[in-house]
C-alpha cells in the first residue's frame, strides 16, 4: 500500500539518462525548472512538451511509474488550480453566487496545473535516473565552491544521503509496522478524524523508536570506522565527465536559449 | 475445520522494475489442531504465504478457504478471520507501543470489542500462557530481552484466541536456550489449548523435534510436505537448495554406509539414540 510513494525512490535500467554524471542532470534539472516558468505561450510550451517527453523516453522508465508519484500532489493541483480559478480578475465568463470564473482565471489556472505536473515529473525524472549515494555526490562537487564560505558541504551532503537512504527503509517499516498491527484486530481505515489520529498511535511509536535505534546504530558504526567529515576523505568513485556529459550539457543548454528565445520574440 | 489453499499465486509490484513473483501455484490443506513447520530459504515466500493465510495480502489468482468459506467473498468478515487466524511477526519491535507489557497485550482482545474487564482477563491468562513472569508485567516492553519481547508478542496474539496461530520466525536472533525455551512454550501451547500452529522457520534443527508435519518452500513453491521423516529422507535434494537436513540425519546415514544397521530415518536425538544402542546390540 505504501509503496506506491515514488518521490525519492530510484528506479533501475541502463539509460543514458541513468549513466549521466549526476552534476550534468541537477544543472539539467535547474534549467528545465526556472524554463518552465519563462514560456507564455503555446510554443514554448510545445517545446517543454517534446523536451520532457524525449527525457522520459530516453529515460526507459515506465511513464506509468512516473505518473504514481503524480497522485501525491493531486491535492495541492486541485487547490491551486481552483484559486487561479476563482480568484483572477479578467473578463466574466460564468458567475454564481460568490464566485466569479473569467477567462484570464481559466488559462492561468490551467497554466499553473500544467507547470506543477510538469515540474513533479521533470524532478522524479532525475530522482529515478540517479541513486541518492550519486545524487548527493553530485551536489558535493558541484556546490563544493562554497565551503570557502564555510558552508560544511561534505555534511550537508552526508545528512541528505543518509535522509534519502532512510525513506524506503522507513516506509517499507511502517508496511510491516501496519500489518502487524492490522493482525491484533487494529483499523486504520473506519472511524471519524479524531478515532483516525488515536488509531496512529500504534503505528507511529514502533515506528518513531526503531528510526531511533536504526539512527543510532549507524552513528556507532561510522564512528566505528573512524568517519570525521570529509576532511581528507577520498572517493571510490570519483566523478568524472565523459563525453555523453559535454552532449547533455549542449542539449540543456540549447533546450534553454530556445525557449528564451521564444518568450522574447513571440 | 481447514485452511485450504487453491492455486495461488502473488507478484509483488507487478508490472515494474521491482516485480518479483514470490507465491506461484501453491495449494495446501492445513488440518485442524495439527503443529506445522514452514521450512525454507530466505526469501523462498514464506512470509508472503503466512500473510495470506489471514488476509493481510491478497493473492491475485487462487483461492482460499476458511473452514469452508471463501475468504475472498465480497461479505466475508475478514475481521473475524484476522482474530481466528493469529499472525505473530518476526520483530516483536514491530508491534510492542503500550505504556506497560500489559496494556500492550489488552491491545488485541479491545479491537475485538470486549469489555474492559474482558480484555484484562484474557491478557491474564494469554501472559501466563507464555509464562512471562508476573512481576515484568506493568513494566515497559520496551526494556525486556529478546526473547522476552517475542513471549510478550506471542501473547498479544494468544490474548484474541485464535484457533490457528502462525509465528513467523519466533526464534530468529534468540541464544541456544532461549530457542528452546520459545519452542518448549509452542509445543506447550499446542498440547494444552489444542490449536493449529504454524512455525516459519529457516532452520530444520529448530523444527525437526516439534512439528507433525513439514512443508518445505523453494523459490514460492512447495517442493517437499509430509512428516520430518518422509522430508528428511530428502536431505540431498535439500542440499541442493541451501537447506540441510539435522545432523542426526547425516550420522545416521554415515553410520549406516559405514555398515552399522541403525534405522536412516530418525529425526530427533532421541530416536538416533535409541536406534544405535539398539544396532549395537544387535551386532554383538
Ligand atoms: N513488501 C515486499 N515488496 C516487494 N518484494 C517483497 C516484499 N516482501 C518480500 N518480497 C520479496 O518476495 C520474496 C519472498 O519473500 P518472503 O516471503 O519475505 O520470503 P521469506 O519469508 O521466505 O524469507 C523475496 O524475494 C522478497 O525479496
Ligand atoms: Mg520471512
Amino acid at each position: 500500500m505504501l509503496r506506491e510513494i515514488t518521490l525519492g525512490q530510484y528506479y533501475p535500467s541502463d539509460s543514458v539518462i541513468h549513466r549521466l554524471d549526476p552534476r550534468v542532470k541537477l544543472f539539467g534539472t535547474l534549467l528545465y525548472v526556472i524554463s518552465l516558468f519563462t514560456f507564455r505561450n503555446v510554443v514554448g510550451f510545445a517545446i517543454a512538451t517534446v523536451f520532457l517527453a524525449a527525457m522520459i523516453a530516453i529515460s526507459r522508465v515506465p511513464f506509468g511509474f512516473m505518473v504514481k508519484g503524480l497522485r501525491m500532489i493531486v491535492i495541492v493541483l486541485l487547490i491551486t488550480a481552483l484559486f487561479n480559478l476563482f480568484l483572477t480578475p479578467g473578463k466574466l465568463v460564468v458567475e454564481f453566487w460568490i464566485f466569479h470564473i473569467t477567462e484570464e482565471g481559466i488559462a492561468s489556472a490551467v497554466k499553473m496545473a500544467v507547470r506543477l505536473i510538469y515540474l513533479i515529473l521533470g524532478t522524479s525524472l532525475m530522482t529515478l535516473t540517479t541513486t541518492p549515494n550519486q545524487l548527493t555526490d553530485g551536489m558535493e562537487k558541484a556546490l563544493g565552491f562554497l565551503r570557502f564560505l564555510k558552508v560544511p558541504v561534505h555534511e550537508i551532503a552526508m545528512m541528505m544521503s543518509i535522509a534519502l537512504r532512510f525513506i524506503p527503509i522507513l516506509v517499507e517499516e511502517t508496511d510491516k509496522i501496519m500489518k502487524a498491527q492490522i493482525a491484533r484486530g487494529a483499523d486504520f481505515e473506519t472511524g471519524n478524524i479524531f478515532k483516525k489520529a488515536k488509531a496512529m498511535v500504534p503505528l507511529l511509536v514502533p515506528l518513531f523508536i526503531s528510526a531511533f535505534r536504526r539512527a543510532n546504530d549507524l552513528a556507532l558504526a561510522m564512528e566505528a570506522r573512524c568517519y570525521h567529515g570529509g576532511e581528507g576523505r577520498t572517493k571510490m568513485k570519483p566523478l568524472r565527465y565523459q563525453k555523453r556529459d559535454a552532449a547533455a550539457y549542449g542539449v540543456v543548454i540549447v533546450y534553454f536559449a530556445l525557449l528564451i528565445v521564444v518568450r522574447i520574440w513571440l | 475445520m481447514s485452511i485450504i489453499l487453491d492455486k495461488v499465486n502473488f507478484t509483488y509490484s507487478p508490472g515494474n522494475a521491482y516485480e518479483k513473483h514470490a507465491i506461484r501455484d501453491i495449494s495446501l490443506k492445513i488440518n485442524d489442531g495439527q503443529f506445522i513447520g514452514i521450512i525454507g530459504h530466505t526469501g523462498s515466500g514464506k512470509s508472503t504465504l503466512i500473510q495470506h493465510l489471514n488476509g493481510l495480502v491478497r493473492a491475485q489468482s487462487g483461492a482460499i478457504y476458511y473452514n469452508g468459506e471463501d475468504i475472498y467473498d465480497r461479505d466475508y468478515d475478514m475481521k473475524k478471520l484476522r482474530q481466528k487466524v493469529g499472525l505473530v511477526f518476526q520483530y516483536p519491535e514491530h508491534q510492542l507501543f503500550e505504556t506497560t507489557i500489559f496494556k500492550d497485550v489488552c491491545f488485541g482482545p479491545q479491537n475485538q470489542g470486549l469489555e474492559p474487564k474482558e480484555a484484562e482477563l484474557r491478557a491474564f491468562s494469554a501472559l501466563r500462557t507464555v509464562g512471562l513472569p508476573e512481576k515484568l508485567w506493568y513494566q515497559s516492553p520496551f526494556e525486556l530481552s529478546g526473547g522476552q519481547k517475542r513471549r510478550v508478542a506471542i501473547a498479544g496474539v494468544l490474548a484474541m484466541e485464535p484457533e490457528v496461530m502462525i509465528l513467523d520466525e519466533p526464534t530468529a536472533g534468540l541464544d541456544p536456550r532461549g530457542r528452546d525455551e520459545i519452542l518448549e512454550q509452542l509445543a506447550r501451547m499446542h498440547r494444552e489449548l489444542k490449536i493449529t500452529i504454524i512455525l516459519v522457520s529457516h532452520s530444520m534443527e529448530d523444527v525437526a523435534n516439534y512439528v507433525e508435519r513439514l512443508i518445505v518452500m523453494n523459490q514460492g513453491q512447495v517442493m517437499l510436505d509430509g512428516t520430518p521423516r518422509q522430508v528428511f529422507a530428502y536431505y540431498r535434494e535439500l542440499e541442493a537448495v541451501g537447506l540441510s537436513a539435522p545432523q542426526v540425519t547425516y550420522l545416521m546415514h554415515e553410520l549406516r554406509q559405514k555398515g552399522l544397521a541403525v534405522d536412516a530415518d530418525a529425526t530427533t536425538l532421541e530416536e538416533a539414540k535409541a536406534s544405535i544402542l539398539r544396532a549395537l546390540k544387535e551386532r554383538r
